[in-house]
């Protein structure tokens, strides 16, 4: 494995020279480790790159790791992994992603995640992007994210970009069964010239589903960030989106929820908030004797925490 | 010790607000400012904090002329300064926000001290979020608290009675109580509040921009419990508490 995989997966995942459980790490679009273990089974897709990732029923406490790294220019990497998530279980899955370049050529991934949750399985599903390297060429992570739940499951979606994506579009999409609970907490970090989109749509099929999505965003510099979200409840359910986003310098952030019900008993909610750090806030952290970039620092630390 | 000389403020619309303060607030004793709404009082602490910047007069902390001090270097100076109306923090949990003010990371014990002191249990507080999800009243004993945490050489509370409930209110007054036994430095308080300044020891009245009256506990109170023309009646007196 090369050293910038491993400094990389430091920063998407829990890496200290080492997994414990499943795992697969993917670079440059090879394969540089796996493991699979008694109750998750890790296998090469026959028909297209990627994997396909089982989990059995009843599986509780385990952690399984699927990071991918793209460690120089000229790489268009593209995969697909579908998790099947056995009735009852509960597990974590990592599946941090970084892509660095040194050089003019661009460094891309574009990771196609689908996860199928059987009835009452749970899922906390972790994800942190960052690009690095002192190189010109463009850095891109352009995840998909596809979510079926079935009967009361239950999924935490925990996603960031951290800095360093000079271009992200993120697509998550979503269909839950009854009693199905979907939680998305996404905290976006652009600076410089970079541009993020990032696109939700979540149907609420089944009777007493829910979703709740989180999304803070912080644009600096000349960035510019497109927030979509789009929930759909066709039944008695409920649904509330949140989009909050500070604007650092000359910044420029859209954002667009949408909220459709098809039935008396939908209970939707968006609250959307667009604007630069609330001076009272920069001084009270002031009056407690920081500098104001000291405090600005601190304002956007915690909202992306 | 604080030493304000000759204060004025006026507000961009011209309307002079301090004309013309004097005022002293002695180490190891309780000031609690008073007076009318409108009278000023909240513009003074703005002014003592760097808030605001007088239109002329000085200010003196321990003998230092700080009045050209932004915020950042008056706080760092040992002034202390509790918002009437705190402010929220989206993703700054309580324990971030009295760590800042204490200047270094706090173990348990001394969370569970300075959040008892505002009558909060330290556990179901120090990883909420300062945001929307915190009662006026938590919100404002939180504030207080970022500010007994610092050990400032001044500290200032704008009117730390609002927003508290009846049964907290006797566990804050008795932290005031407390803190003056114990501080190094001065304590302001403004107030309208009786049992706040039934615990003074000096009383400054603030009205119309000027300071009306000023001098011990003793000798002021009874003048303004009598409705007597000092500041005039203050209805909050009677509605909290």
């Amino acid at each position: 494995m090369k050293s910038i995989t491993q400094t990389l997966l430091e920063l998407v995942s829990d890496w200290k020279e080492g997994f414990s459980g499943a795992y697969n790490i993917r670079e440059d679009g090879g394969c540089a480790g796996r493991q699979s273990t008694k109750n998750i089974e890790i296998a090469s897709k026959q028909d297209l790159p990627g994997l396909d990732i089982r989990i059995r029923p009843g599986t509780r406490g385990e952690t399984v790791y699927i990071p991918a790294c793209v460690t120089h220019g000229d790489v268009d990497d593209l995969v697909y992994n579908d998790f099947f998530v056995g009735r009852g279980a509960d597990v974590t899955i990592v599946a941090g992603c970084g892509v660095h370049t040194d050089d003019e050529e661009s460094a891309r991934h574009n990771g196609i995640h689908r996860f199928f949750l059987e009835e009452g399985a749970r899922v906390l599903y972790q994800e942190k992007h960052v690009g690095t390297g002192k190189g010109k060429g463009i850095r891109s992570i352009d995840p998909v994210t596809e979510i079926t739940l079935a009967e009361d499951a239950v999924l935490e979606m925990d996603t960031s970009q951290i800095g360093g994506v000079d271009r992200t579009y993120r697509s998550t999409s979503a269909v839950l069964k009854a009693g199905a609970k979907l939680i998305i907490h996404e905290r976006l970090l652009t600076e410089k010239d970079q541009t993020a989109k990032t696109e939700f749509e979540v149907s609420l099929d089944g009777e007493g589903s829910g979703v709740n999505l989180i999304s803070r965003s912080v644009a600096r510099d000349r960035s510019h960030q497109e927030y979509r979200s789009r929930i759909i409840g066709n039944t008695r359910c409920t649904g509330h989106s949140e989009c909050d986003a500070i604007i650092v310098g000359e910044g420029t952030v859209s954002a667009a929820p949408e909220l459709t019900a098809n039935h008396d008993d939908a209970s939707l909610i968006h609250e959307a908030a667009i604007g630069k750090i609330a001076g009272e806030q920069l001084l009270k952290l002031r009056t407690l004797g920081l500098t104001e970039e000291e405090a600005e620092a601190k304002i956007v630390a915690g909202f992306l925490k | 010790m604080l030493q304000i000389e000759g204060l004025s403020w006026h507000t961009p619309a011209g309307e002079q607000i301090l004309d013309h303060i004097d005022l002293c607030v002695p180490d190891g004793k309780l000031t609690v400012v008073t007076g009318p709404n409108g009278g000023g009082k909240t513009t003074l602490a703005k002014l003592i904090a760097g808030l605001e910047k007088p239109d002329s007069g000085k200010i003196y902390l321990d003998g230092e002329d700080i009045t050209d001090l932004n915020v950042t270097e008056r706080a760092r100076r040992g002034i202390g300064y509790a918002f009437q109306q705190p402010v929220r923090f989206k993703g700054l949990t309580v324990r971030d926000l009295v760590e800042l003010a204490a200047g270094s990371g706090l173990n348990e014990a001394a969370l569970c001290d300075l959040l008892g002191r505002v009558g909060l249990c330290a556990r179901d507080y120090i990883d909420r979020e300062v945001d929307g999800s915190l009662s006026g009243g938590e919100i404002k004993r939180i504030e207080i608290a970022t500010v007994l945490a610092r050990h400032t050489r001044l500290s200032v509370f704008d009117e730390p009675e609002a927003g508290i409930d009846l049964w907290s209110f006797a566990g804050l007054i008795d932290t005031f109580r407390d803190l003056r036994g114990k501080v190094d430095g001065a304590l302001l308080i403004i107030s309208h509040q009786e049992r706040i300044l039934s615990i003074a020891d000096e009383i400054v009245v603030v009205a119309e921009g000027k300071i009306r009256e000023q001098g011990t506990r003793e000798r002021i109170l009874p003048s303004l419990l009598s409705g007597a023309p000092a500041c005039g009646r203050c209805p909050k007196e009677e509605v909290r508490i």
